[in-house]
């Protein structure tokens, strides 16, 4: 079984849902990713989403956007993502790590050897934004060789019949896109994610996690609620950088984001199961 | 090989899945691949409708202002002394580019989904214009993205945006270029998907992009065509063009792709020089990627990030280019080459006080490729360059380089 696969299996043996914090690697700083990732499980994560900068980010509100280009300016690559993952391992080898990023800098490396060096390192999932099913399949299969799961994103716009075809391909968990819109954006509508998660429920038995919209322990519970997960990324890395902005130390904005998170897996936790 | 290169070889692109060889695709997030796929739908049926065709040829002629002419450079064709030059005169069509032939294709098609809000990206100015001008004649809200550093060298033309009603957004992320106003406008459009359309300004973009402004854009070639045979009574030698995405250099070539003895350039930025680093030229320099839903020649560097690009025009200031491009710089079929910033200024100037024509930079640059050219084939030779556009919006570019304050 594949540490995705018996995360969730934990969680719902527990009856718990899943907080899974998005973080640009190399923001704000190349060697406080991975005290972050680790204090981050501390606090309550169950799975890391570690972004991987790009210099066009184009699914990314302005928070993201900021963090990628702080990663850029650090000089992190892709290679460094998957090394930052290697020493993360060293500490921790059950929670999963999801790398989520864009498709170029994984075609400048070359399918296979990202998928082997993937492999070696220990990363268990990988989503790429703008690789929709039409355009994954030799990404994947790749990923499949070695054992890791390519995860698939369902928007509000993806059609019913779309949701078929996507869940048949998808393994680990579903990455369902809350908002149309860009990462950071604030009108997530949780009847609405409650009606399409169960179209997308109807479709697979694959966890559904979801994401972009939620900013804090309110909206976490409340889609902890309908979903198996939330994620949340541009209120921790907005929180860093605002504690960065008015002066205060990476080890200040790393314990804000923490204090945050906390917040989050209490709103997560303090849903009673089964609504 | 001569039996591959048949229309019908060159009509089988791009495949049902929007590629071009291995160039192309739809790589967008997942929001956006409905609103592909309708927008696939609709030009399927559209671009077989005769009515539509009507719409689109009667707009061409009368709003537009087509055909372009095409002009004979007599005394520049004189001094060099080697091929004859004619110009395919899109300068001439309102607005002053040939962009406007693709705004007026997908303003229809904006028409017939319904949508009340345009969006578009924009370099030069050229497209942005186009669009804030089919937007005000059909009445519909337009917001232009356009890169804060293009929003500077092209102020002229982001006057002309404001007084035909268009909100144009300075964009300051990344290199405050085309790029980034590209990036802008996909963000703009994956929030507001459901009430608007994404008009692009060149042969880029996911699948049916690259496709369909070819086929707006296509009329240029077409009557270049008619025009050389007509007056000629044969076709050209060569074919030039300037590429920044691509459309007006792809409208040219396409209806001339299967007549063999036709050459094809196609003319890149190339800034400071290719070998500086400091240019935009992919095809000449640059190497396979993912940018902006397809996948083409872009310049990067060893880990995929995106490079930033110089060109003294902002048109062709982008580190990408229209996957049909890179897939007929593989196959051979088009040469890809590239003028500097300095070579197009002095063709600027030249053109300017030696036919009367003051050309966009963009297009200076396939008029300094042409020069060379002309001068090692005989004057029994033709070339045919595309005018792409004028020059207004870039006097006060110009004048600043030379040291004068207006
Ligand atoms: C006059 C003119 N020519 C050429 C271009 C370059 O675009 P494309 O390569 O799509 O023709 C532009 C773009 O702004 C332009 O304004």
């Amino acid at each position: 079984m594949t540490r995705l696969t018996s995360c969730f299996e934990r969680l719902k043996n527990e009856g718990r849902k899943a907080v899974i914090p998005y973080i640009v690697a190399g923001d704000p700083s190349r060697f406080g990713t991975v005290p972050l990732m680790h204090r981050l499980v501390d606090a309550g994560a169950d799975i890391v989403e570690l972004g991987v900068p790009f210099s066009d980010p184009m699914s990314e509100g302005p928070v993201i956007q900021k963090g990628h280009e702080r990663a850029l300016d650090n000089g992190i690559s892709l290679r460094d993502v998957l090394g930052m993952v290697a020493d993360f391992r060293q500490h921790d080898s059950s929670t999963p790590v999801v790398v989520m990023g864009y498709a170029n800098p994984v075609e400048r490396m070359g399918y296979a050897s990202f998928a082997t060096a993937c492999a070696e390192v220990g990363v268990d999932g990988l989503i790429t934004v703008d690789l929709p099913p039409e355009e994954v399949d030799s990404l994947r299969d790749q990923l499949e060789l070695v054992g890791i799961d390519n995860i698939f994103l369902i928007s509000p716009t993806t059609p019913e019949p779309r949701i078929k075809t996507i869940v048949q391909s998808a393994s680990g968990f579903i990455y369902y896109v809350a908002v149309k819109g860009v990462t950071g954006a604030g009108h997530l509508d949780t009847a609405d994610v409650a009606s399409y998660m169960t179209k997308i429920k109807e479709a697979t038995t694959l966890p559904v996690c979801v994401g972009f919209g939620i900013k804090d322990a309110a909206s976490a519970g409340a889609v902890a609620g309908v979903a198996d997960g939330a994620v949340v990324g541009s209120a921790l890395i907005d929180t860093m950088a605002q504690t960065i902005a008015n002066g205060g130390s990476e080890e200040l904005a790393t314990d804000n984001a923490i204090s945050l998170l906390k917040s989050i897996r209490n709103g997560v936790d303090n849903v009673p199961t089964g609504v | 090989m001569t039996e591959m290169r048949s229309p019908e070889f060159f009509a089988s692109v791009p495949d049902p899945q929007g590629r071009f060889g291995p160039y192309g695709g739809k790589f967008v997030a997942e929001t956006l691949m409905t609103a592909l796929a309708d927008l696939e739908a609709l030009y399927r049926d559209l671009s077989k409708d005769p009515d539509f065709q009507r719409e689109f040829d009667t707009d061409l002629a009368h709003y537009v202002g087509r055909p372009s002419p095409l002009y004979e450079a007599a005394r520049i064709s004189d001094e060099i002394g080697g091929a004859r030059i004619f110009l395919k005169r899109e300068d001439l069509n309102h607005t002053g580019a040939h962009k406007v032939n693709n705004t007026i294709g997908q303003a229809l098609l904006a028409k017939h989904m319904g949508k009340k809000r345009v969006i578009a990206e924009t370099g030069a100015g050229q497209h942005g214009v186009a669009s804030a001008t089919v937007a005000a004649r059909l009445g519909l809200e337009c917001h232009v993205f356009m890169g804060a550093e293009d929003v500077k060298r092209q102020a002229l033309n982001v006057y002309r945006m404001k007084l035909l009603g268009a909100e144009v957004v300075p964009v300051t992320s990344g290199s405050r270029t085309l790029k980034d106003a590209m990036n802008e406008a996909l963000r703009d459009w994956v929030t507001y998907v459901d009430s608007t359309f994404y008009i692009i300004g060149t042969v880029a973009g996911p699948h049916p992009y690259p496709m369909l402004v070819r086929d707006f854009q296509s009329v240029i070639g077409r009557e270049a065509r008619r025009q050389c045979l007509e007056r000629n009574g044969r076709l050209p030698d060569a074919l030039v063009a300037c590429v920044g995405g691509g459309s007006n250099a792809i409208g040219l070539f396409h209806p001339f792709l299967p007549d063999e003895g036709v050459a094809m350039y196609g003319v890149e930025a190339g800034g400071h020089g290719v070998e500086t680093g400091e240019h935009a030229a992919p095809l000449s320099a640059g190497t396979p990627g993912v940018l902006h839903g397809n996948r083409t020649y872009l310049m990067q560097d060893e880990n995929g990030q995106i490079l930033h690009t110089h060109s003294v025009s902002a048109g062709l200031d982008y580190p990408g280019v229209g996957p049909e491009h890179a897939w007929l710089k593989d196959i051979g079929r088009v040469q890809y080459v590239s003028a500097n910033d300095d070579e197009a200024l002095a063709a600027f100037h030249r053109w300017t006080r030696m036919e009367g024509i003051m050309p966009a930079l963009e297009t200076a640059h396939a008029l300094a490729y042409a020069e060379r050219l002309a001068a090692d084939m005989s004057p029994e030779q033709h070339i045919v360059v595309n005018l792409s556009g004028r020059g207004d919006k870039d006097i006060l570019t110009v004048a600043a380089i030379d040291g004068i304050e207006l």
